[in-house]
């Protein structure tokens, strides 16, 4: 069971603000969804190794057509131009154009 | 009003392109064409979030000038299309469905974007989904529901509830959606349009605003699957600027599809016609099965044993990369900044607090907690064992059949409201699309008859990875048998 402390801990480590009343809501919902994946638990996966994205499965065999391995396709390492700098800053919501601005970072 | 009116087919890509280049219609005409019936019909259906009429007149005028003039015309020319509001398109405004995004004009194209105008497709505007692609119904848009043209008072599927509804109703030829766990499929099939599940790697992901890394996927809908085919056709193959991006080969899916399915060996799985699946879908999905054998396939029942754990899997392994790719929307470079902050913390915590939604909230704290500490060997490695012993599982299946044949989703489309306050029943809407999302094969969904209210029903034709001429093949037979 997740409790309302545990809730405001994984919303912190989340940077998430909850308003008081949406706790009890993730709490109810959580403890729904988390019992319903407890299911996982009837599968013996001892051996099994676990599989973060799908690229190996399909490089296994290296038949014709298959993708070489992953990361022999990086692009070559250069200099080339990015992304237009006024461009992108005029979408920081504050900035000195060269800078994004924040409040204080360190408070003394 | 009727949806009569708002449901309609588009016109077939090859006979728009036919028409442009041979000047019977300019671009210029169709695009306004669309533009007037978007302006008649958006405000019931809600399906654009911001039109991009400049550049789409800019680009339709491009096509005429060089229609008029000769010159070789783009397989898309003059085409109009919309696209989801998580991909981004240069100039305007993104907002994945989200506060938080709220003014964002992203100052590039995404890949698929890119290619599609390349193409020489008239891009109509951005289209309305749930936010950051999470949901099955299109309810969690922070920008309102989209409605299904078929019947305004039920859903039109999620996450890419727009893209579907507005082929469904002719708001565009063809529109660009995402499917991370069956946002592409379900909507299509609740909307009784075509739509696509790509396999993992065909097509960039560059200029997808992430929400699960590994599963997401760009896909087309289109009112057929022969332009489907030709959709996919523009928007795959490598891409620098993603490396997950497949470098094969694209095979010509259009004409791939035109084959015929004489011989073909067609799995039906037996875990997908269980409990829970409405009555008149199954009886509209054996209709269909029907279909396929009258035209020659060989069915053979399978078994995929693990699908039950394909639900519990993909919302461990969603949510979990969901709570790290929307750990960049702090109010920092774009995007929402919460006014009432005193500090770097507080901004942070605030902004995400105005900007996120529910439904976004409550994955970021599922996929935090399944990666924190403590838990993370009980449920995130845990999900990622179990995701491999599914993807094993279809890879073995597909040793046996060419392609594999299940019902898009449980049920129909169902009504505004019947699930919003019970996230797990919503999650369940995506019992059967799931599967292929975690093992990164491809699929289409293609209509397959009606309920008896006259709701459409979608078939998922699943074929192996890098298997979508197959997929297609098997599509075309099932929509030529027209199942009604």
């Amino acid at each position: 069971m997740v409790t309302i402390a545990e809730v405001e801990r994984v919303a912190e480590l989340a940077n998430l603000e909850l308003a008081e009343d949406e706790k009890p809501r993730m709490q109810r919902d959580l403890n729904a969804i988390l019992e319903y994946v407890a299911q996982l638990g009837e599968l013996d996966t001892t051996d099994v190794e676990p599989m973060a994205q799908v690229n190996d499965l399909l490089n296994a065999g290296g038949g014709a057509g298959a993708d070489a391995g992953h990361g022999a396709h990086l692009r070559v390492d250069m200099l080339r131009p990015s992304l237009d700098r006024a461009r992108v800053m005029a979408e920081a919501p504050e900035t000195d154009g060269a800078f994004f601005k924040t409040p204080k970072v360190i408070e003394r | 009003m009727s949806t009569e009116t708002l449901v309609e087919k588009p016109a077939k890509i090859a006979l728009l392109r036919e028409g442009v280049a041979s000047g019977a219609v300019t671009a210029t005409e169709l695009a306004e064409t669309y533009y007037a019936r978007i302006e008649a019909h958006n405000p019931v259906l809600n399906v654009y979030l911001a039109l991009s009429k400049e550049q789409a007149l800019e680009q339709a005028a491009a096509v005429d000038l060089a229609a008029a003039k000769g010159d070789p015309l783009g397989p898309l020319a003059g085409i109009p299309v919309g696209v989801k509001d998580v991909l981004t398109m240069q100039g305007v405004a993104a907002t994945a469905g989200s506060r938080i995004l709220e003014g964002y004009v992203p100052p590039y194209d995404a890949t698929a974007v890119a290619r599609l105008k390349a193409a020489g497709a008239v891009i109509l505007g951005k289209i309305n989904c749930d936010e950051f692609a999470m949901g099955s119904s299109n309810e969690n848009s922070a920008y309102g529901p989209v409605r299904n043209p078929h019947d305004l008072e039920r859903v039109p599927g999620g996450s890419s509830g727009g893209s579907a509804a507005a082929v469904a109703a002719n708001l565009a030829v063809a529109t660009l959606g995402t499917d991370t766990g069956g946002s592409i499929r379900q909507p299509a099939s609740f909307c009784g349009v075509v739509g696509v599940l790509p396999t993992y790697g065909r097509v960039s992901r560059y200029g997808l605003i992430a929400f699960a890394s590994s599963l997401d996927r760009v896909g087309p809908f289109t009112a057929n699957v022969r332009d489907a085919a030709s959709l996919l056709e523009v928007i795959s193959g490598a891409d620098d600027r993603d490396a997950t991006s497949s470098r094969r080969p694209v095979p010509g899916f259009a004409a791939e599809s035109d084959k015929g399915v004489r011989g073909l060996h067609i799995g039906i799985p037996e875990e997908y016609f269980g409990a829970g699946l409405d009555p008149e879908v199954r009886e509209a999905i054996e209709d269909g099965i029907a279909a396929l054998e009258s035209a020659g396939c060989i069915i053979k029942r399978i078994r995929l044993k693990h699908t039950r754990y394909a639900i519990p899997t993909y919302y461990l392994v969603a949510t979990a990369e969901a709570s790290a790719n929307l750990a960049r929307f702090d109010g920092v470079r774009y995007g929402h900044r919460s006014a009432q902050a005193t500090n770097l913390s507080s901004m942070y915590k605030l902004s995400r607090e105005e900007g996120f939604g529910a439904e976004v909230k409550r994955r970021i704290l599922l996929g935090t907690y399944a990666l924190s500490a403590g838990y993370y060997d009980a449920y995130y490695k845990k999900a990622q064992q179990v995701r491999r012993l599914l993807a094993e599982e279809f890879v073995g299946a597909f040793a046996g059949v060419d392609a594999i044949v299940t019902p898009t989703a449980p049920t129909a489309a169902f009504r505004l409201g019947e699930k919003t306050d019970d996230p797990l029943a919503m999650y369940l809407a995506d019992i059967y699309t799931v599967t292929a999302s975690l093992a990164g094969i491809c699929g289409v969904t293609v209509p397959c008859g009606k309920t008896k209210a006259g709701l459409p029903v979608g078939m998922q034709v699943l074929g192996p990875h890098f298997g979508e001429a197959m997929a297609f093949r098997v599509a075309r037979a099932v929509e030529r048998a027209q199942i009604d």
